[in-house]
């Protein structure tokens, strides 16, 4: 009842129709910036968040591990086993942990889709390497690993890749350094509900 | 070059040195000006109080007044003037569906010019030959300096007045609290925006406050008047006619 | 309307602005982020480009309206989420209701959403027993306060470290000891307290920043994590969002999430945006409803000038630059859509027939810093001055002072004779109350001005005599 007699309102109160004009995309579709990769590490860390340019992941990751002084890692199930040093204890999300798990667990290593350089943003698409939402949620700390391929230059660049995604069902989380809040006097305090600790390893490609 | 001043009634009443700089001004830089008598007011308060259909008769009377001339612009010693009959003629024609109105409307806005941007930007002038021996400090109108888009205008025309020590202002770009009959309905808001404005002109140690619009410069010297603070207020055009041998 | 307060907003300023602590609250707040959105705005040099097209899409999908908002519900639907339509705050408030208690739910976490306060979600869940839990920090704040948001994008601006902390000390019990005024500590207290409802409460339910009609795809901006958290722990979510918030295409995207974090927290990008399409199978609520709200939304788009109100993407910026609101604060406006775009948005939605409504276009110097900032060019100065006209029409038929003074002034003007012989009068006139070229004290509706200020006495001289005098008439 209310679905018909608020469209006809709409349609109303818009009137006469009117041809729509074209959309002016003259801001940049792309921002020609030549070193992805250092712009991305910089504005990364702009957030507090700790970023390290590395060939060798499994070598970051355990000198994390071992600075954060963390024991027991969570890990979606198709996380590369090379990434891993081999003696931390991993709890793989399969079957799916439940949320009171991984609130035992101190920290959560994943991949991601993309990264924005011009923003300092990590996109996951929960796709490969990355596992469900809740995963890169509960913990403290998480623990993410960027391709260098994957690093594109600004939003627009981003949107226009990960249209598939969405397309193929897809939730996105857009990452800009860890949790935080502007909420008393307007100050930024990191770490409210999310990790707290956002750890950015960022692989160059060989 | 000719061209029509519209003084505006707040000027042609309350400031008429204003008026009479203009001219001086004007003329020493080539201009031959003419003032239709038949001028009043351009409607702004009228239109910022809510009354359209008082607003739209004197944008009409306006319109009949300043057409009859035949001068290449007409120029006013007040940005918020200029603005309202810039952007706010043609969308006042445009809110009573006059399209006929709308389109005079458009044609005399296109030629309406503020002083110094006139000075500025068709004259092509910096430098008008003035002599202000006095510690200055510029308050840019927020019609001039958004509405209008004036720029630095002002601020090229004060720094090549001989003896004029111009001081920047902090928060030059926050509103005075005048606001037309703002000041009047909301008077404890516009006092607290007043003294704000007040605290950083005194801050600047001028002795003299100008800027493009007498109508924010009599509330800002109003409040200094009233506050005994020997800083007083005057009228761009007034620094810029005044010139050596007349100081 | 729950969410109003009909006192004027200039009683309400008075009150407000005779609180030292909150204008120093306000002012430390507004100055810091205005300069840092100057920073990170500078930083994009298509800046002006990006709110061009901001503003195309925002006018676009409104004259789309209709075409978009049914598909938007196709594409929703398809995705294995519901879509409900509500024309007003009772059906909306009616339909969140049944479906909460459909899951037999007496809590609910909810993620900031100014929807939501527009139609009194909250106390309409405590009417049939449910209990709102407040997630974002400022609104916890204010909720425990039991106070009302005064910034869009930080509801509690008003309130201070201080504050906060004996909110906190008294709300949840703690000792003082046990708790400092650092930000940081306040935050983990929120933290504590919140994660346990997180696990918990089985429904959650949001607002909408966009939703895409192309893909059906909703989108949740925010900092602390709470929203990823609202959005993925409980088994079922429900956003409800503005018939407005709708936009054609996902790339409508890449202009949006540009221009909103720059010009609401001030940052290249918020920490956390979700999108969500739907239900994900094995991740997230398995059951997504989404209601779509007019409640006077097209009241305002009905109007050709005023609409433009609706491209608004809540980012509060005008509020920030504002030089009324830094004084007088968001309560003084009265409706949880403060500030310069709550003066031209709640009049219009609730109509212009009562004083507070009437008042709010008033609210302004017009200095236009608003439109200056605002991402989606929404001609914020135009609109007030536009509205003020439609309260005077409103009024007609009342005797009024003012209208009165106007009206006569505008009958002075009109003739170019009638106007010289006033201001030969006003020479006169003034002979009481003027004292060395200066006015000091006026009677009436002139005492706001000489309260605080003096007034120039009319000179001997107009100009236009000294012009026939020295220049001849023209």
């Amino acid at each position: 009842m209310s679905r018909e007699t608020m469209l006809s309102v709409i349609r109303n109160a818009i009137g006469a129709p009117r041809e729509t004009m074209p959309i002016p995309r003259a801001y940049r579709l792309e921002t020609g910036e030549p070193n992805l990769l250092h712009l991305l590490e910089e504005r990364v860390s702009d957030y507090r968040a700790r970023v390290q340019v590395t060939e060798d992941v499994q070598s970051a990751i355990q000198e994390i591990l071992e600075r954060l002084q963390i024991s027991k890692i969570a890990v979606p199930q198709d996380l590369p086993e090379t990434w891993l040093p081999n003696k931390v204890e991993k709890i793989i999300d399969h079957p799916n942990l439940a949320p009171s798990q991984l609130e035992q667990v101190q920290a959560v290593v994943t991949g991601s889709a993309l990264a924005i350089a011009e923003t300092g943003t990590i996109v996951l698409d929960h796709g490969a390497h990355q596992g469900r939402r809740v995963l890169t949620l509960i913990p403290d700390i998480h623990i993410c690993i960027v391709d260098e391929k994957n690093i594109v230059d600004n939003l627009p660049s981003a949107i226009s890749r990960l249209g598939s995604s969405v397309r193929s069902g897809k939730p996105l989380t857009f990452i800009s350094g860890p949790s935080a809040t502007s909420d008393i006097e307007l100050n930024r305090v990191e770490g409210v509900h999310g990790p707290r600790t956002l750890e950015v390893v960022l692989v160059k490609s060989v | 070059m000719k061209i029509s001043l519209f003084v505006t009634c707040l000027n042609d009443t309350l400031y008429p040195q204003t008026g009479i700089a203009t001219v001086t001004l004007l003329e020493r830089l080539g201009c031959e000006i003419s003032f239709p008598f038949e001028q009043t007011c351009c409607g702004q308060m009228h239109l910022n109080s809510g009354y359209q259909t008082e607003t739209l008769e004197l944008v009409r009377r306006f319109l009949d007044v300043f057409e009859k001339e035949d001068a290449e612009y007409i120029v006013s010693p007040s940005g918020s003037c200029v603005a309202m009959i810039r952007e706010y003629f043609p969308k006042v024609c445009e809110w009573a569906h006059d399209t006929a109105l709308e389109t005079r409307a458009k044609v005399i806005a296109s030629k309406t010019l503020e002083l110094s941007e006139f000075i500025v930007n068709i004259l092509k002038l910096e430098d008008v030959g003035a002599y202000y021996p006095h510690r200055v400090t510029y308050h840019s109108s927020c019609h001039g300096l958004r509405t209008l888009g004036l720029g630095d205008a002002p601020y090229k025309l004060l720094k090549n007045v001989r003896g004029l020590e111009l001081m920047p202002l902090e928060n030059s770009e926050s509103c005075c609290g005048f606001g037309g009959t703002f000041a009047i309905k909301n008077p404890e808001t516009s006092t607290a925006m007043l003294s704000d404005k007040m605290r950083c002109i005194l801050n600047t140690k001028a002795n003299t406050c100008t800027g493009g619009d007498n109508s924010c410069l009599m509330h800002i010297g109003g409040g200094l008047s009233r506050m005994n603070t020997g800083v007083r207020t005057v009228h761009l055009a007034e620094i810029l006619a005044q010139t050596e041998g007349r100081a | 309307m729950p969410f109003l307060n009909p006192t004027t907003y200039q009683k309400a300023a008075k009150t407000a602005l005779e609180n030292p602590q909150l204008r120093r609250n306000l002012g430390k707040a507004t100055t810091a982020i205005r300069e840092k959105r100057l920073r990170v705005v500078a930083e994009l040099p298509d800046w002006q480009q990006l709110r061009d097209a901001g503003a195309a899409i925002k006018t676009n999908a409104m004259q789309r309206l209709p075409e978009l908002l049914l598909q938007l519900e196709e594409s929703v639907q398809k995705a294995g989420g519901k879509v409900h339509w509500a024309s007003d705050a009772v059906e909306a408030n009616q339909i969140v209701s049944s479906i909460v208690k459909s899951h037999n739910a007496k809590e609910v976490i909810k993620i900031k959403s100014i929807t939501t306060d527009e139609i009194g979600l909250n106390d309409a869940l405590l009417e049939s027993g449910v209990v709102a839990i407040e997630t974002d920090l400022a609104e916890l704040i204010v909720q425990l306060a039991h106070d009302h948001p005064s910034h869009i994008l930080v509801p509690a601006i008003h309130k201070n470290r201080s504050e906060i902390r004996e909110l906190f000390l008294k709300s949840f019990n703690i000792k003082p000891e046990d708790l400092t005024d650092e930000p940081r500590a306040l935050a983990e207290v929120a933290r504590r307290y919140l994660r346990q409802k997180f696990l918990t409460v089985p429904v959650a339910i949001s607002g909408a920043n966009f939703a895409i009609a192309e893909t059906g795809t909703v989108s949740v901006v925010e900092s602390e994590g709470n929203g990823r958290m609202c959005l993925t722990l409980p088994k079922v979510l429900i956003s409800i969002m503005g018939i407005e918030k709708v936009l054609p295409e996902l790339r409508d995207l890449e202009v949006m999430l540009q221009l909103l974090p720059r010009s609401s927290t001030a940052e290249r990008m918020n920490p956390y945006t979700s999108l969500w399409t739907g239900v994900h199978a094995d991740d997230g609520p398995q059951e997504f409803h989404l209601v779509l709200l007019d409640n006077g939304r097209t009241k305002v788009l009905g109007d050709e000038v005023g609409r433009q109100a609706l491209h608004c993407i809540r980012c509060s910026a005008c509020l920030n630059v504002c030089p009324v609101y830094e004084r007088a604060g968001g309560h003084a406006y009265g409706s949880v859509y403060p500030g310069p775009i709550g003066a031209i948005l709640t009049p219009q939605l609730i109509g212009l027939e009562t004083a507070h409504a009437q008042s709010l276009p008033f609210a302004s110097s017009l200095c236009g810093a608003c439109y200056e900032v605002c991402p989606v060019k929404i001609n914020i100065p135009e609109i007030l001055v536009y509205l003020r006209g439609e309260v005077v029409k409103e009024k007609t038929g009342f005797f009024n002072l003012e209208g009165a003074a106007l009206k006569s002034m505008a009958w002075v003007f009109m003739d170019a004779k009638r106007y010289e012989l006033a201001q030969q009068a006003a020479r006169v006139g003034q002979i009481p109350f003027a004292k060395n070229n200066k006015i000091s004290s006026l009677a009436g509706f002139m005492t706001g001005w000489t309260n605080s200020r003096d007034l120039p006495s009319v000179p001997k001289q107009s100009f236009r005599d000294w012009w026939r005098e020295n220049k001849g008439k023209s």
